[in-house]
């Protein structure tokens, strides 16, 4: 399958000499649904700032479905749609105009534009709100209207950096799952987020960005294989005072009294059942703990931390 | 980018501008209209009256000409000097940057927005100038001509500050410390053959003063300077600050990091 964006040796040095990237390569695949992750200051949004030409780079290539941004920057900037971090719209203008604009910036007359605007701003929500001014609305419909903005000419390839950040939780569950709608629809998705929970249940290549070098690049699954340790949450049928002693098997509770047991990789589930059936703790219901990215993002970062010498590994 | 795609693209720029200056009018379009109005009163009517002839014409319709094109040029450069710094300030630049837009018609999008509102301020201007004296043209190609690119210059002019204005200040220092008093010092209420030979001399060197007898030639067919001349300075001027505005969206000075 092609690939909907190819960044090779990407360098970019700021005027005050501080090298934000530091020659990354990264390929991500037409359709996928990527998350690019890292710590602030890690060259996240220079990474994404550079696709998308609101950063001029100090050298490297990038090419969104096969088009250079040297030598055919239009064509690239085509298939792009992109939701900054930052609100980016003039707050006076009415929701309705301000995605229709944007429309008329890639080309789409007006009529066009329209149909399309109203075909977002309904699947968004934000209908009801097309004659308001961009400042009357609420955080997360300023996120939506962004979204709209950035799909109203049907691009290829979206880029969100950190589209839900700020985001009630309900709101944050309702556009992920637009955002998976897109994706199954055909749109290739990068997003940058630091609730890691959210590239875990989204996305299926990760790579991981730290002082502008990309330490891993791999799919979420291989990834996750990496962690030795699993974490269950365990729900009894009657609340426990404190976590029992169990052989083989690391347990503490939550702060809402459920039973947390660490498993290490290649140990039986069934153990841990037997040694809670002889202790009368009876399980009512089981899920994994829905951080396990974010321990080995934070074992990842603090070991890139701890490396005195610049490297450069995991590049696909 | 398909030529049908950049005529929609130049299309929105300008109908966003036109949509942007309307909006606000009691600050666009209001306050030039009474400020005039006060000078044809003040200084056409009340003053002007003991003034005499000027040029071979009564006071009045001398001013005329001048306060139309004072009213353009101020009008046209705040219009682009406002509005592409707001959106520098809110970010919003950022839409045009990402889109597929290409820099010319970025400019000419936003010159031609200037100009919309630069004219239309013209227009105005000269309706109400009606009300307190007879206009005939002269030479209308002249006119036309000299009040559409003496906007457009002065619409690059501001784009060119708003493009190097860091902050809210930086856009009203060049009107204020420079136009206005090129604008005061180029003709508009006088004709330079008033003042001795040393500041008709500095006067020369005033590009406004071109405009503004470019323009009064058309209207009154006198001028102090050769109005062809002027025209020539005009396209000039224009085509220097394009190619300045240009380079500087290239290479994204002030709005790319």
């Amino acid at each position: 399958m092609a690939n909907a964006l190819e960044i090779e040796n990407l360098v970019k040095t700021y005027g005050d000499g501080f090298e934000a990237l530091k020659g990354i390569d990264l390929n991500v695949a037409e359709g996928d649904f990527f998350a690019l992750l890292g710590p602030n200051g890690a060259g996240k949004s220079t990474t994404l700032g550079i696709v998308c030409s609101l950063v001029n780079k100090t050298s490297g290539k990038v090419r969104v479905f096969g088009a250079d941004t040297d030598t055919h920057l239009s064509d690239a900037k085509l298939n792009l749609g992109v939701v900054p971090q930052e609100f980016n719209f003039n707050q006076f203008e009415k929701v309705f105009d301000i995605v229709t604009t944007q429309a008329g910036y890639y080309g789409i007359p007006l009529k066009k534009a329209q149909v399309s605007a109203e075909k977002y701003l309904r699947q968004l929500g934000l209908w009801d709100k097309r004659d308001s001014p961009a400042r009357m609305l609420s955080g997360g419909m300023k996120r939506r209207l962004m979204i709209a903005r950035a799909l109203v000419h049907e691009p290829r390839l979206l880029i969100l950096d950190e589209p839900t950040a700020g985001v009630d939780i309900e709101l944050r569950r309702s556009m992920w799952a637009f955002l998976e709608q897109m994706n199954r629809q055909g749109t290739t998705i990068i997003l940058t987020t630091h609730y890691l929970e959210e590239a875990e249940a989204l996305c299926r290549n990760i790579a991981i960005i730290d002082h502008g070098r990309i330490l891993k690049n791999t799919s979420k699954r291989d990834l996750l294989q990496e962690l030795s340790v699993e974490t269950f949450v365990l729900d009894t049928d009657v609340a426990l005072k404190a976590a029992p002693e169990l052989k083989n098997f690391e347990c503490r509770l939550d702060d809402e009294g459920a039973l947390l047991v660490d498993v290490q990789k290649g140990h039986s589930l069934n153990g841990m059942f037997i040694e809670l059936e002889t202790r009368d703790i009876r399980v009512v219901s089981m899920r994994t703990r829905a951080n396990r990215l974010e321990e080995l993002f934070l074992r990842l970062v603090e070991d890139n931390a701890r490396q005195p010498a610049p490297r450069k590994e995991g590049v696909a | 980018m398909r030529t049908d795609a950049m005529i929609t693209a130049f299309s929105t720029i300008l109908l966003r501008e036109v949509r942007r200056f309307t909006r606000i009018w009691p600050q666009t379009l209001l306050p030039p209209a009474v400020t005039m109005t006060l000078y044809f009163i003040i200084f056409g009517n009340l003053i002007g009256s003991r003034i005499g002839d000027m040029g071979g014409f009564d006071y009045m319709a001398f001013i005329v000409p001048g306060l139309i094109m004072m009213a353009v040029i101020t009008s046209s450069y705040a219009n682009v000097v406002s509005s592409f710094f707001s959106m520098k300030f809110q970010r919003s630049i950022e839409e045009l940057l990402v889109s597929p837009v290409p820099n010319w018609i970025i400019l000419a999008g936003y010159v031609a927005g200037g100009m919309a509102r630069g004219l239309g301020i013209g227009l105005i201007v000269t309706l109400l100038s009606l009300a307190f004296t007879q206009l005939s043209i002269h030479n209308l190609p002249m006119v036309v001509i000299t009040v559409f690119l003496t906007s457009a210059l002065f619409a690059v002019g501001g784009f060119i500050n708003a493009m190097l204005a860091t902050k809210f200040d930086d856009i009203s220092i060049v009107p204020t410390f420079v136009l206005t008093p090129l604008t005061y010092l180029g003709g508009v209420f006088y004709s330079i053959d008033l003042l001795p030979g040393f500041w008709q001399g500095v006067s020369m060197i005033n590009p406004i003063l071109y405009m503004v007898n470019g323009f009064r030639y058309g209207i009154l067919g006198v001028s102090d300077v050769n109005p062809f001349i002027a025209l020539g300075m005009i396209v000039v001027f224009i085509t220097l600050l394009s190619a300045v505005a240009l380079r500087m969206l290239d290479r994204g000075k002030g709005i790319r990091s």
